[in-house]
């Protein structure tokens, strides 16, 4: 019988190692816990008493495990006020993985978090001694995520675009790819992570170049693990918490709802 | 082995169904765990008259022997319900069950009013969720009076659509129960919903897991209660009334117990997160492979052979 290991589905609580302020909105949380976790999975992240939520994981080196979120609403801004030592509930790892070949040349685009799931994967893949472009989006350079960690790995060249031209490009992460595409450039693979839309105008280009792209697929989830269905997307019916949320650039594009909408806890329509 | 059901003139290619608040929440999941999974039918989760709001999680968590579940019946209504089911009745690739909940008697009969239009093949009646009791008290599964009442009130409605109630493990007197809502022109049951509730702590917080504290419990441990119970409901009944044997269900052995108790349909739930979304198929594949080992033509043979093999060798033993 194929399938996650059962335990899994039961959150164990564990303190936090140590936070991190990232910036104003942003925290990471280090937890002295290894999941066996690939890049693109995620876990649920429980704090008693309050919610859980899917939060993708920003890097599990066998010993430790982070986390990156933005305080947006009730149950991101309450665990942005924890401190080291407090007590949260985690289940998990879920979800499909970035993959790679050694030595790939791989162009890695982050929007917004996005930036954690993407480190994780790009400090495994040059571990592989894959050649990596990293593009981060923000919209200025104070939220800028995951700059320096990126910069330290090797064979690695980070590019930047903020929405206000504060550092790097003034604009769309996805035009500097559209740059380095049109100026030659030739990926084995794109791999992004972000704002659907964002996704919508990578799978674009990767279509359009004939590349390999692998994306990040967000729907509202409870169960994590494949049986409450509230994360199936139209009309293929798939659960992104067991075939997603990493999805192949062809696939997402045959989800009609793909950039469109998204439902929410009552399966109830909300447009992007 | 002959796999194709045929209950009150509703042909199931398999006897497998999913069962309700699975998976239930788009047509394209139904139409998925249909044409990919292979299931005989498929059954709505449960539908309000109105905007339902669910739990908060964490609402669903399982160990490899049980699932605990408070989701609360997340619901945005009737309009959203239509629209997914227009969209599966396009090319319908099996049976529709459409299942509803309600919080009185009354809006039992208006919600069946408002869906029933659709053109569901059966209509599912959930009185016995455990997860709304908070609210509503009791379920209305747990009581004689309330279930006839709620029987009568979607039968009087229903028209032709065969109505199924969907039953609580949790009743005093499940057999009870059965009576009252067969007195009422119930067509059938559904057996059963989920146990208990249950409640899971987590030790170093000392909290309990799930939000709402307590959850009803599926999966694997409650096989043996779902199979007593539709033994009891199928007694009660003298076997006339057919039953969609719902708990546990992993494999296709487990479906032929259910059967062997007086299933004719089986429902399938939890097993979806642990055999894939194509457990349909494969319990299925095994019933068949059984069945021709064991030189069984037809699985209706099969549905409450238990009651009559003990009434055989009671004969015989006479
Ligand atoms: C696979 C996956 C990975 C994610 N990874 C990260 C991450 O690494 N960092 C990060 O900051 N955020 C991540 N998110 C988003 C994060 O789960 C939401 O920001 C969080 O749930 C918001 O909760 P809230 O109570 O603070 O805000 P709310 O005000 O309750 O919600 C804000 C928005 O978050 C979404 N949301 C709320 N609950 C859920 C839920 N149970 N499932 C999915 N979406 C929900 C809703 O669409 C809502 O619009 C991820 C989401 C998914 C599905
Ligand atoms: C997550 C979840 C949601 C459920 N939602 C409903 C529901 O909306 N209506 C209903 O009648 N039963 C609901 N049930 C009960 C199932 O239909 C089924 O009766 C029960 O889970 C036992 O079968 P199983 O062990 O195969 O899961 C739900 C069960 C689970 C696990
Ligand atoms: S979150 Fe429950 S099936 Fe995906």
């Amino acid at each position: 019988m194929k399938s996650i290991p059962l335990q899994s589905r039961l959150p164990r609580t564990l303190r936090i190692a140590q936070v991190r302020k990232e910036t104003d909105m942003v925290t990471t949380f280090m937890l002295p816990i290894s999941l066996g976790s690939l890049p693109g999975q995620f876990l649920m992240l429980w704090l008693p008493g309050r919610d859980e939520i899917p939060m993708s994981i920003a890097l599990d080196d066998g010993e430790n495990l982070q986390v990156t979120f933005f305080a947006v609403g009730d149950m991101t801004q309450a665990l942005a006020k924890l401190k080291a030592g407090d007590l949260v509930g985690i289940r998990g790892p879920f979800g499909t993985s970035y993959a790679w070949e050694k030595k790939q040349h791989l162009a890695l685009v982050a929007g917004g978090y996005g930036a954690a799931p993407m480190f994780f994967a790009a400090s495994k893949a040059a571990q592989d001694g894959c050649t990596l472009d990293v593009i981060i989006g923000a919209r200025s350079r104070e939220h800028l995520l995951y700059q320096q960690s990126f910069a330290s790995l090797p064979r690695t060249t980070v590019h930047i675009a903020t929405d206000d031209g504060s550092e790097g490009h003034k604009g769309y992460n996805v035009t500097v790819l559209a740059e380095l595409l049109s100026s030659g450039v030739k990926f084995d693979q794109i791999f992004a992570c972000g704002p659907e839309r964002m996704l919508v105008a990578v799978s674009d280009l990767a279509a359009k170049e004939g590349t390999k792209c692998l994306l990040s697929l967000e729907r509202y989830m409870k169960c994590g693990y494949g049986l409450c269905g509230n994360c199936t997307v139209d009309p293929l019916g798939i659960r992104l918490c067991t075939e997603g949320p990493v999805v192949e650039g062809s696939l997402a594009r045959q989800i009609a709802e793909f950039g469109k909408y998204h439902r929410d806890e009552l399966g109830r329509k909300h447009p992007f | 082995m002959k796999l194709t059901q045929t209950v009150h003139g509703v042909t199931f290619e398999n006897p497998t169904v999913l069962a309700s608040g699975i998976w239930g929440i788009t047509a394209a999941s139904w139409r998925r765990a249909a044409e990919a999974g292979g299931a005989g039918g498929i059954t709505t989760k449960s539908i309000w008259l109105h905007e339902h709001k669910g739990h908060p999680n964490p609402t669903i968590i399982s160990t490899e022997h049980w699932t605990l579940n408070a989701v609360g019946v997340p619901d945005a209504g009737p309009e959203k319900a239509r629209e997914e089911m227009a969209a599966y009745m396009i090319n319908k690739p099996a049976p529709l069950i459409l299942n509803i909940i309600a919080e009185s008697v009354e809006n039992y009969g208006k919600t069946a009013e408002a869906l029933l239009p659709m053109k569901p093949d059966f209509l599912e009646v959930n009185i016995s969720c455990p997860n709304v009791e908070d609210e509503f008290g009791k379920p209305f599964a747990c009581s004689a009076p309330a279930a006839g009442a709620v029987t009568k009130a979607v039968k009087a409605v229903a028209g032709k659509t065969p109505v199924f109630i969907k039953l609580s493990p949790n009743a005093l007197s499940i057999a009870e129960i059965a009576i009252a809502c067969a007195k009422e022109g119930a067509d059938g049951f559904t057996v059963i919903n989920t146990v208990g509730p249950g409640m899971a702590i987590d030790l170093r917080s000392r909290m309990p897991i799930l939000s709402n504290k307590v959850g009803g419990m599926s999966g694997p441990a409650i096989k043996p209660i779902a199979v007593r119970c539709i033994a009891d409901v199928y007694a009660a009944t003298e076997g006339k009334l057919p039953i969609i044997g719902t708990g546990g269900v992993h494999t296709g052995e487990d479906a032929i117990e259910l059967m062997l108790a007086g299933a004719s349909l089986i429902g399938i739930g939890t097993a979806i997160s642990t055999r894939g979304f194509d457990v349909f198929k494969k319990v299925a594949a095994e019933m068949q492979e059984w069945g021709e080992r064991e030189g069984v033509e037809d699985l209706e043979e099969l549905v409450g052979g238990m009651h009559e093999e003990m009434r055989r060798r009671a004969v015989i033993a006479k």
